[in-house]
Order: C-alpha cells, then structure tokens, then sequence
C-alpha cells in the first residue's frame, strides 16, 4: 500500500509499504477515507520530537471503512465505518476505567515504554505515528492502518453523514474540547485562547459551547484571527499590541480568569526569551520553547486557571514558577481522552450545534501529502486544515 | 507492604531502591536470594489475585511474557528445566526448583548446582490496598560466576536484567488486562520499501 512516511527533517515521502495485517486478536484494518495532517504532525516534520526512524508511517486523525476484525473483537464489524481516536486505549487498566484513555498503561509495547518512562517518571499510552516514544505504531496518513484493541476506540459513524463532518473526532475537536473543560469555565468567565490553529479554534468554540461570558483568541495570523472572530471572539493580534497590557485593560484590570495554551512547544516570539529559547533549543540545551506558555502564566488573573493541551515533549528553561505560584495558579494539562469525549460530540455534531467544516482549506490526495507537509508549514495563514484522501485519483 | 531496609529503622522504602543496595544486608528476609545483581519492581494488575498466581505458577506460561525465556519444561511438582535465549543465537539452560509454595502469595525459586548464571527470584502477589486489583512484587538476584566464560555469560544478563524484568511484568500486566501483548511490530516484520 502507499503511505506518508518520514525521513528527516522537512523529508516526508509517499512510499510503498508492506500492507497491514491483523497481529492480535482483538485488532481491526480500517481502509481510510479520509486522514487530515496535525499541527503536532509539524513536530515530526521539524524533527523536534525524538526517537522517530526512517520509513516511519505517519497520521494520527484518521477515519474509514472496517475491512477485517481480529477473532478477539466482537464489537466491530466489516463495513462500517468509524472515526478511530489517536490514542490507543485497552480499555481494562486503572486509567481506561476511570476513562483517562491519553494515560492507558497497556498500549505501549514494553520495548517502546522504558523511553517515555526515563524522560518522564512512568511509561506513556501508545498512540498512532508519533515516533517510538508512543510505541511506534504505523499511522493513518496511508491507505490502510491496524488498529489495537478495536473494540474500544472506534466510533461507529451513522450513514448518510459526510468524513469532513466527522474526522476531527479523532483528536482536535475532543482536544479543544477538554482544553475548555479544564478551565472549569463559570458562566461569568473570560478565557484567553492562545494559538488559533485548530486546536485553539476549537478551543474558542468549546469554551462558548460550556458556557463562557467571553472569550479573546490571540493569535498573528490574520486570516486566523477572523475564523475566531466569526466564531464570537475578539482578538489579540500578538505582533502588533503587547498582550497581556490589552488582556488586563480588556477584563477591567483583572485579567482572564481561564487561559488555554493551543501553542505548544514550537512556540514563535519576537522577544528576548523567545530568542535565547531557540539559541538553546539549537544547542540542545533545552528542548521545548514556552514563550508562549510564560506569556500564558502571566496574563493570567491572580487565582486564575491554566489549560495546556499544546503539545511539549521535554524540558524548557527560564519557566515563571514564581508567577505561577504566587499568583496561585491552577494548572490543567494532557493528551486528550479522545474515547471518553467522542460519544457526546458526535451527538452535538448530528444536533448541528458543533460544525467542523469551516477549518479545512485544502482537500489532497494521498501522492500529494508531501506538499499539503510544505503548505501547512509554511503558509500557515491561509493554510488552517489540510486533509488527505488515500484512495482520491491524483489530479493534474 | 514494603520491607523496611533491616540496617536502618527509619526508612520504609524498599531495598530494590536503595542507592547502595546489599542484599546480604537485608538479613533473612531475602534468603535464600544471594547474589551481586538485585531487581525488584512492583505492578498493579486489575485482575483477583488467585488468577495471576495460578497463570504464573504453571511455569509453562511464562515464555508468553518473558521474551528471553525460549521454554520452560516441566520435570515435577517443584523442578523445572529453563532454556533462556542469548544474543547472538546461543541458549544458556538451567534446572531450576521451587523453594517457597504459597497458593495465591508467593512463589519462590532458586536455581540449581550447575547452572550457568546462579538466580532466584520470588513472586509476591499482594491485595492492592487501594483495591485496584494485586500488587506482584518480583525480585530477582542473579549471581555472576567467576572467570572469563562465567563473565562472558553474565554480561549478556548482567546489561539488561533489570530492563528485562521491567519488560517482562509490562507484558504480564497487558496480557492479564487485555488478553493481548502490545505490539506496534508485523507478524514477519519485511524490510521497508
């Protein structure tokens, strides 16, 4: 079959690979329909994550038709078609049943676990194409994909409802979800939202949806900015005013109550910490730039509420752990329970009070993923979603 | 639920963690373990503990979770006959008896006169105190001969048994749990395009 594969840094090829097959029992092979291309895919393209090898199969927000269930899986069946989430879960361990699915303590082979467990404290879940820290298990930027456990992370897409309509189930709609769940919102909140990408677009739209008074989304690109201002938010354009001066003078002088970081660890800044973070992060002497989160530690009001679904993966340098502390700052953070959230947004998406069509700007086939790559990077103002189709003739 | 270290009174952690860890120190409680190279590690499985015990107890099944382990033949009520792989395509093999039966607690075992790399090891399986299931607590010695063939051996145990055994009870833990070993790796994994 064809897949999307790394090979170094800004080196993603289409490749023919071994198609494939059902290994444990309760495994499924999903042909996908439809496969989009993640922010924190951009991570592997800029190789700032580690332990990723060449050839490796890419994608993690995938969905499809069932091809072939394992003997082990009595839930699904061929035919239908399911959103898979990209963590994996087993579904029996202490995380799976108190439904913390992003901390399942089965998925991730115990070869590929003694890495998460050195860098931090305890082994983290398998999850699809995201280097051999998560186990190293082939992704869903390709035409086929095994799925572990089937019985537990797939969700059985209704006929007569398109992918699009339905794909971000699979990470960034429930990201954005619990991103705004974790700042425990009160009906007379202000929640700051920093990264207008489609986790923090989605962000924006959960934090309205659970009942926020306001919500300000701070972001530079301008084509951005207006998909959060069409969502209700007022904006922030962090290259021409200084954010926090307009955060503390929009709230009154309190500051934001909640403050979702949808940046992440290749965060961009003009200042002088940003600069030393990528002199560092050159000479590896941090890993992790947290512009973007400090500005989000000090912005915050006092007693206020922080929610970090941006994606880090190491250490970071020059962290306000005295603002956060003297402030008395609550800190939420996680990969997403995908499993735990699917089942009451897809109800919303059927009700049609969630849509998540708006984001995709570009539709590709399989072939041509290695341009839909370059385009995401590098113009990410009118570049917000790319999607791919493996089984989409190439156009010329 | 652990041990206290018998030297100093004061500490409640386990001797498998001490920075300078003597098992000889530890007195009676670990006897009859002996030996340089001392692993202990703790895991929660969600499973009753008669079941884990009963599944471990059957030596038969341990290949299933401990990779190196090519077979292990049963010869009677306690001894057994272990065929470990080695790197580079060698076997090392062991006759091994049990040394402490405790239906549902404890399983103990030693190897015996002749063996290659001298080991034993117990298996507790302790009711989770927050009830999430059985606490198994494995610890292992393994006891490296003398001279060069002995070092030559012990070296290919000595590198990795603690990453062994680390592995080894993840893998007990998931096919308890789920039925199944993770893997991310095809059944006969081709070379890539």
């Amino acid at each position: 079959m064809r897949a999307l594969t790394w090979h170094g840094k800004h080196d993603v090829r289409v490749d023919t690979v071994p198609d494939p097959e059902i290994v444990n029992p309760r495994d499924a092979i999903i042909k996908i329909t439809s496969t989009a291309i993640c922010g924190s895919d951009l991570h592997l393209y800029d190789h700032t994550i580690p332990t990723m090898k060449a050839g490796d199969v890419l994608g993690h927000e995938f969905m499809g038709e069932v091809v072939e269930v394992g003997r082990g899986n009595s839930r699904l069946k061929v035919g239908q078609r399911v959103v898979v989430p990209f963590v994996i879960a087993c579904g029996q361990c202490f995380f799976c049943q108190q439904q913390q699915f992003a901390a399942c303590d089965n998925s991730n082979p115990a070869e590929t676990a003694d890495m998460s467990e050195f860098l931090y404290g305890y082994p983290m879940t398998g999850a699809f194409g995201y280097s051999h820290l998560t186990g190293g298990y082939a992704g869903g930027q390709a035409e086929y994909v095994r799925v572990p456990y089937s019985d537990v992370g797939p969700i059985v897409i209704p006929d007569g409802i398109e992918d699009e309509k339905v794909l971000f189930l699979s990470d960034i709609l429930p990201t954005g979800w619990m991103a705004a769940e974790n700042c425990d919102i009160k009906p007379t909140d202000t929640v700051a939202v920093w990264g207008c990408g489609p986790v923090g677009l989605f962000a924006v739209q959960s934090a309205f949806a659970l009942g926020a008074h306001r919500v300000i989304a701070i972001d530079h690109y301008p084509h951005r900015l207006d998909l959060a201002k069409s969502m209700g938010a007022e904006v922030i354009n962090f290259e021409e005013v200084n954010v926090r001066e307009a955060l503390v003078e929009m709230t009154g002088g309190i500051g934001p109550d909640a403050c979702i970081d949808a940046v992440g660890m290749e965060s961009h800044g003009v200042t002088a910490d940003s600069v030393m973070d990528k002199v560092k992060a050159a000479v590896k002497l941090v890993t992790d730039e947290t512009h973007g989160l400090r500005q989000v530690i000090i912005a915050c009001r006092k007693g206020g509420k922080i929610s970090i679904p941006g994606v880090y993966g190491g250490v970071t340098d020059k962290f306000p752990i005295g603002a956060l502390m003297e402030k008395g700052l609550s800190v939420k953070s996680g990969q997403t329970h995908v499993q735990k959230y699917m089942p009451q947004l897809l109800k919303l998406i059927l009700e049609g009070k969630l849509d998540t069509t708006f984001l995709i700007s570009h539709r590709m086939s399989l072939e041509e993923a290695p341009t839909g790559y370059k385009m995401f990077k590098e113009r990410q103002n009118e570049v917000t979603k790319v999607v791919l189709k493996p089984h989409l003739e190439t156009r010329h | 639920m652990t041990r206290p270290l018998s030297h100093t009174a004061h500490e409640d952690a386990p001797l498998s963690a001490a920075k300078n860890p003597n098992p000889v120190a530890a007195g009676n409680e670990l006897a009859p373990l002996h030996g340089d190279v001392l692993i202990g590690r703790s895991v929660t499985i969600n499973r009753p503990r008669g079941e884990l015990y009963s599944f471990w107890r059957d030596f038969k099944n341990l290949p299933q979770f401990m990779h190196n382990v090519h077979s292990v033949t049963i010869q009677d009520q306690i001894h057994s006959h272990w065929i470990i792989e080695a790197p580079g395509g060698k076997t090392v093999e062991w006759d091994s008896e049990i040394t402490q039966d405790e239906p549902g607690r404890l399983i103990a075992w030693q190897s015996l006169e002749g063996a290659s790399v001298r080991n034993s090891g117990r298996v507790e399986f302790l009711n989770s105190p927050d009830d999430r299931g059985t606490v198994v607590r494995v610890t292992l010695t393994y006891d490296p001969p003398a001279g060069a063939v002995g070092k030559l051996i012990a070296r290919l145990f000595q590198k990795e048994p603690k990453v062994q055994a680390r592995q080894d009870l993840r893998r007990f833990k998931q096919l308890m749990e789920t039925g199944e070993i993770a893997t991310a790796r095809p059944p006969d994994a081709a070379p890539r395009a």
